[in-house]
């Protein structure tokens, strides 16, 4: 059974959330990024900070805003490892403008749109990240391992899409 | 302006990556000091981040190592004597593994000390727990809960007993990056335990930790233990790093090979740390100690094993002139000690392997023979070895010659 959503041009522009939440699910996200992995090393292929990113760029559906929130949650990841400060904030401002404008020109409700977004966006993070330490660092030895990397996008999409729900509940209309 | 408001949104986006972009430049450094720790501008920002974020880090850890402890220390005591038994048999063959090691560690003191070497042994460490990471796979950096106000600064060496971490990279006042070796920006110079090839270390995109800058050498085999160098100026040399995993062609780089260490300490479990705050160029106090304790055993293993009459004379076997029993447990306290080291018999056919025939180690020079340069035999039979080295109240042992590729 197919489920169709109908949205007026006015409901999808007006989608936003609490200054709070604005602030601590980002923030949040970074924190747990950073403690999860000293539990269970595993889970740092996880990118909770890309699924935020992604998830206020859609629901806002303003490139401008999505800029800023990929660029700011990209640098303060950025701070807490040995990269240069703007690798990551580069990549995810490009992230977030790519995911508002197709935001504000699809249906990104549907479950299944956001977890092709999800796995879509992580693997352009991972070329993006690529070219530009690569390109703009010249870090020679720096390679994209395919395979880690589609493992990293799906495991970003199956932990992203139950996130989207839960972080559903804190949007309101204006 | 009609421009303006139509491409706001694409023109928003290249000010911000030119931004970020020229934030780079400004931050990138030549591959040589990668690990270096940041200017001073990007080091305020990461401080100002990394005081919002330590906080929770403290509390999570706090909580963490709580519930970690109090099951492991009140609930899970299963196999806890059993276990208290395996330590302490490993503490006893430990102790004779010491006492054997001991000679030779003195021994290797006396020629560095004869041929000028500078040993610096770890002088000062401060203990830190290790309460956060960057979250990242392809940065491996530790968060330490202490920082400058601790006395730690940038580049100081970050062990465990196992062997080593990393080194600091941004130190603020109460916590501190570590860089560990096996991020992709790290480097550390190595030397092979028993081929004394030294080479460089480094991280690699995986978290693998290998060496790069070798070329094929059939003496180098896995399993061989990679000891620091000391040559970067950064950690003290003989420490542990790790063990030789793997040796394969690097693709990348030919005609070298990857050399990939599996390294002495499980970085991704890393609880508590020893930072190394000074370095000294005599052993410390209770190691020396230590080491005189384990000599004086070594010693009185020796004795016990070369002199079996002595016992033998000890043991009160009636008709055989000993104490009689009962009596060899009363040891007399006004007694002057036994020092009774017997000589071995002169060689009947005295060679230039003979004992007392090599020059002593004074005389030796690095790569030099150590053997008279005619190498022929002495011409007079050699003399009997003196009872015991001056002042070590041991037997002397033989001079050994330096090797000619010893580390410096």
């Amino acid at each position: 059974m197919v489920t169709r959503s109908y949205m007026s041009r006015r409901e999808v522009e007006q989608q936003s959330f609490s200054l709070t939440v604005a602030l601590l699910v980002p923030l949040g996200a970074i924190l747990l990024q950073v403690l999860l992995p000293k539990a269970m090393p595993r889970l740092a292929i996880l990118d909770l900070p890309l699924i935020v990113t992604l998830f206020f760029a859609i629901s806002r559906r303003n490139p401008i805003a999505g800029t800023i929130t990929g660029g700011t949650i990209g640098l303060l990841q950025d701070v807490l490892t040995s990269q240069p400060i703007g690798v990551n904030g580069m990549a995810k401002s490009l992230i977030g403008y790519a995911a508002a404008s197709l935001g504000s020109r699809i249906d990104v409700e549907n479950t299944g749109t956001r977890a092709v977004l999800t796995f879509g966006f992580s693997l352009v993070q991972s070329v993006l990240l690529f070219l530009i330490e690569r390109r703009l660092l010249g870090i020679r030895v720096f390679h994209v391992l395919w395979l880690h990397e589609l493992l990293r996008a799906m495991v970003n999409t199956v932990v992203g899409v139950p996130i989207y729900l839960l972080l559903d509940r804190f949007k309101y209309q204006e | 302006m009609e421009f303006l408001s139509r491409f706001k949104n694409a023109l928003f986006l290249i000010a911000v990556l030119l931004a970020q972009a020229i934030a780079l430049a400004v931050q990138v450094r030549t591959p040589a000091d990668a690990g270096a720790p940041d200017g001073r501008e990007v080091r305020l920002i990461r401080m100002w981040t990394s005081a919002t974020v330590t906080p929770f880090e403290r509390v999570a850890y706090a909580i963490g190592s709580g519930v970690h402890f109090g099951w492991q220390d009140y609930i899970d005591l299963r196999h806890v004597r059993q276990r208290n038994q395996d330590l302490q048999q490993q503490l006893t063959r430990m102790r004779i593994e010491q006492a054997a090691i001991a000679e030779d560690a003195l021994q290797g003191r006396r020629l560095q000390a004869l041929l000028a070497f500078k040993e610096q042994y770890v002088g000062s460490t401060v203990a830190a727990q290790v309460i956060g990471e960057s979250g990242s796979d392809t940065s491996h950096v530790l968060t330490i809960d202490k920082g400058s106000r601790n006395g730690l600064r940038p580049d100081m060496p970050v062990i465990t007993p196992d062997g080593i971490v990393g080194k600091l990279r941004d130190v603020f006042p109460t916590t501190s990056q570590v860089l560990e070796i096996d991020d992709l920006t790290s480097g550390a110079g190595v030397i092979l335990a028993t081929t004394r090839i030294r080479a460089i270390l480094r991280g690699t995109l995986t978290g693998r930790v290998q060496i790069g800058n070798l070329t094929a050498d059939s003496r180098i085999k896995p399993g061989e233990q990679v000891l620091t160098s000391g040559g970067d100026q950064v950690y003290p040399r003989g420490l542990p790093v790790g063990v030789v995993q793997s040796i394969a062609p690097d693709p990348d780089h030919q005609p070298y090979t990857a050399i990939a260490v599996r390294p002495a300490v499980d970085l991704d479990r890393v609880e508590e740390v020893l930072v190394i705050t000074g370095t000294q160029p005599n052993l410390p106090p209770d190691a020396q100690q230590d080491l005189a304790a384990a000599e004086a055993q070594h010693a009185a293993d020796l004795s016990a094993e070369r002199l079996p009459s002595i016992h033998d004379s000890d043991s009160g076997v009636p008709g055989q002139g000993g104490t009689p029993p009962g009596t060899a447990a009363a040891p007399n306290p006004n007694a002057p000690p036994v020092v009774a080291v017997p000589h071995p018999l002169p060689a009947a056919h005295p060679d230039r392997f003979t004992s007392g025939s090599t020059p002593p180690a004074s005389d030796l020079t690095p790569g030099g023979p150590n053997s008279p340069q005619n190498g022929s035999p002495p011409s007079s039979p050699p003399n009997p070895p003196s009872s015991s080295s001056p002042g070590s109240g041991k037997p002397k042992s033989q001079p050994a010659s330096p090797q000619p590729n010893a580390p410096q």
